[in-house]
């Protein structure tokens, strides 16, 4: 078990820069997920932490340490990757055993065999430890390579989108199995992953990875319900946040696109530390209602369909966006709506910085 | 695979297979010659058009083995009967071997023979081992400057080797590496690297460096990485690359015809110098060749299981 911190790590490949003056820490024993979509670093970080690729500049410190000079072997990590993570020719008890038997560990054969035997206990593939990898399903290939990981009670375990080649019901077990044995060792997880749901339901604490740079970290909770920014409101969610060009008018707002306006209360006002200028509007389609008396007339433009709800695509004027409505709904194409929104569940971000106003606006009131 | 469906295909299936037969056959109409030749008396080996129904003798191979003289008068029947069976074979052809002592003179071929194979298997090993090492280096390391040095390594192919015959004679003149063993080692080692480099890239290429990042993080060096799971994984090309390494430096002619003459000289300039000597006597030629040709063949068919690449890299899931 082990703390992990990275400070000021830049990672460039040739010209191309992966990771830009990122800085991290991971508490002991906590489950970090890193988010982000392909080529936001995420894998680097991973590496970089691995001992698999060495920063350009910063330092990766493991339980305090600089490791810099380590090599991956030193490190005391254990690796699970998407996919080719088991060796190919080896048997499932090998495969196992693989990493007692390096020269660093030398654990006599009895040890070897009893962790090995609790590791296929805890994971349910017993069953499995005779047979070839080859001859394994896509979920018992995933298991066995976070058995390779236990065996070893390493200091951090390193996971590399483990379940995204796994089909959905698979996957969605395996998360819940995850995070439980996460919390049964106690272990420091450092997860990579571009699927949100996993981040939001596994991770203690998420990192938004946006272009190399750290967007955003905090828990699911601040992570989704105060986004950073619109990169983070957007990303994280499903359906996307409804992000809206918009004008702050003293105490009114207005969305041209859709010939929207209405009053803002003072305690809206009071959050924004600013009284007027062009913003980028966010809002959750889960808190956009039908009401009757709602100030936005629009009209059903799409509909999803998931089960219990439904996500309706709405356009007033020449603006679209998204919500959320009960599957009894009636939904029927070009039908008109009126609706509206909580104020107190509005996001604003400045149009050019795109970073949360309601930040700013804490920063401000502290500031005074 | 889908079960043959239409009448169509059927006749297209059965066209391939004749097609297929008559290739084979025209490729191996050469071999049958020498090796029918190779047992024939040497009063069928020439006739037109050729014997194909004969009783097959094995004097052509004790010819090749040993070294004989014309007779100048027939043997005494008591002579006839205590010398033994092969010996007979000869005897019958109007020629005696020649002994020293008691001991039967050996032609040179056993030992061109050997040279063959040490210098084969010798600068086979060597090139496909270097050719692996420098593979795997420019598979997974940065390489500076790693297209132009793969060029560099390729352009050593453009030339025809017998350009650099006369340079290279007389620098290994200069060296009193003329007719060495160690001489054509190195010259066939060096034809071989190029080609094994290029070879065995492509296979290092297709193994995941997953594989070897999951070993150094669960504990081994580079090295052990190297050999416990990339090796086993490359098996297939290495045994691709040394066949092909084998035929080359097992069939090379022109290097071994300048640069050797006796003590090291492999087998393919030593088979046509025997044309020269005396009247042909094609039999013994093609029992010659025709034993040259059989390590390849057993070196290929013991390897044929590795040379098709249907070969999966294990446990794949894409």
């Amino acid at each position: 078990m082990a703390h992990v911190r990275l400070r000021n790590i830049t990672k460039t490949f040739g010209s191309h820069t992966a990771l830009e003056d990122l800085d991290l820490e991971i508490a002991d024993g906590e489950f970090f997920v890193l988010l982000g979509p392909t080529g936001a670093g995420k894998t680097t970080t991973l590496r970089l932490v691995a001992g698999l690729e060495k920063p350009t500049a910063g330092t990766v410190e493991i339980g305090g340490i600089d490791v810099g000079g380590w090599s991956a072997a030193e490190r005391d990590v254990a690796l699970v990757l998407q996919q080719y993570s088991l060796y190919p020719r080896y048997t499932v008890r090998q495969n196992l055993e693989f990493p007692l038997k390096s020269n660093i560990r030398r654990l006599p054969q009895a040890e070897i065999d009893q962790r090995v035997a609790k590791a296929a206990k805890t994971l349910r593939i017993e069953h499995l430890l005779d047979r070839k990898v080859d001859r394994l399903s896509g979920g018992e290939m995933q298991r066995v390579s976070i058995g390779r990981a236990i065996v070893r009670s390493p200091r951090i375990f390193l996971m590399d989108e483990p379940l995204s080649n796994l089909d959905a019901k698979l996957r969605e077990a395996l998360r819940s199995e995850l995070k439980d044995l996460q919390m049964q060792l106690g272990a420091t997880f450092l997860f990579v992953t571009h699927d949100q749901i996993e981040a939001m339901s596994m991770g203690d604490k998420v990192g938004v990875l946006n272009n190399g740079r750290l967007a955003q970290v905090g828990t699911p909770h601040e992570i989704y319900h105060h986004p950073r920014d619109t990169y983070v409101a957007s990303f994280v969610g499903s359906p996307a946040m409804n992000l809206l060009a918009a004008d702050l008018l003293g105490d009114r707002l207005r969305i041209p696109s859709g010939a929207i306006e209405f009053p803002i209360g003072a305690a809206l006002r009071a959050r924004f530390g600013r009284t007027s200028g062009p913003l980028t509007l966010g809002i959750r389609a889960e808190d956009v209602h039908l009401d009757p008396d709602g100030m936005i007339d629009a009209r059903v433009w799409g509909v999803e369909n998931h089960g219990v709800e439904k996500i309706v695509t709405l356009k007033a004027g020449d603006c679209l966006f998204k919500a959320t409505m009960p599957a009894t709904t009636p939904t029927d194409i070009d039908a008109p709506m009126r609706l509206s929104f909580d104020q107190s569940k509005l996001h604003l971000f400045d149009a050019e910085t795109g970073l949360n106003l309601s930040q700013e606006g804490r920063e401000l009131q502290a500031a005074e | 695979m889908a079960a043959v469906r239409s009448r169509g295909q059927l006749v297209a299936n059965r066209a391939a297979i004749a097609a297929v037969l008559v290739i084979t056959l025209v490729f191996l109409a050469p071999i049958y010659w020498i090796g029918s030749t190779a047992f024939k008396p040497r009063a069928l080996a020439t006739t037109v058009p050729p014997t194909v129904f004969f009783a097959p003798e094995i004097t052509p191979f004790i010819k090749l083995f040993t070294k004989r003289v014309q007779l100048t008068k027939p043997v005494d029947e008591a002579t006839y009967n205590a010398a033994p069976w092969w010996e007979q074979r000869i005897l019958d052809n109007g020629e005696r071997v020649l002994r020293t002592g008691e001991n039967v003179q050996l032609s040179a071929y056993p030992s061109r023979f050997m040279n063959s194979l040490i210098i084969a298997i010798t600068s086979t090993v060597l090139a496909v081992g270097m050719g692996t090492f420098t593979a795997y280096g420019f598979s997974r390391f940065r390489v500076k400057g790693e297209q132009d040095l793969l060029f560099f390594i390729l352009s050593t192919r453009m030339l025809p080797p017998v350009v650099v015959a006369i340079p290279m004679f007389l620098m290994y003149r200069a060296v009193g590496m003329t007719d060495t063993h160690i001489g054509l080692i190195i010259l066939y080692t060096a034809f071989n690297l190029s080609f094994s480099v290029w070879l065995m890239k492509g296979f290092m290429d297709e193994i995941p460096k997953e594989y070897e990042e999951a070993a150094l993080v669960d504990g081994y060096t580079r090295m052990q990485a190297f050999f416990k799971i990339v090796l086993p994984e490359a098996a297939t090309g290495i045994a691709a690359t040394a066949v092909f390494c084998f035929i080359t430096a097992w069939n090379e002619y022109a290097f071994a015809l300048i640069m050797t003459n006796r003590r090291a000289q492999t087998a393919p300039p030593f088979i046509p110098s025997q044309l020269g000597s005396g009247v042909i006597d094609w039999t013994v030629i093609a029992a010659g060749t025709f034993l040259f040709l059989l390590p390849v063949a057993i070196f290929t068919f013991a390897l044929r299981g590795h040379l098709l690449r249907g070969v999966t890299f294990g446990a794949i899931r894409k």
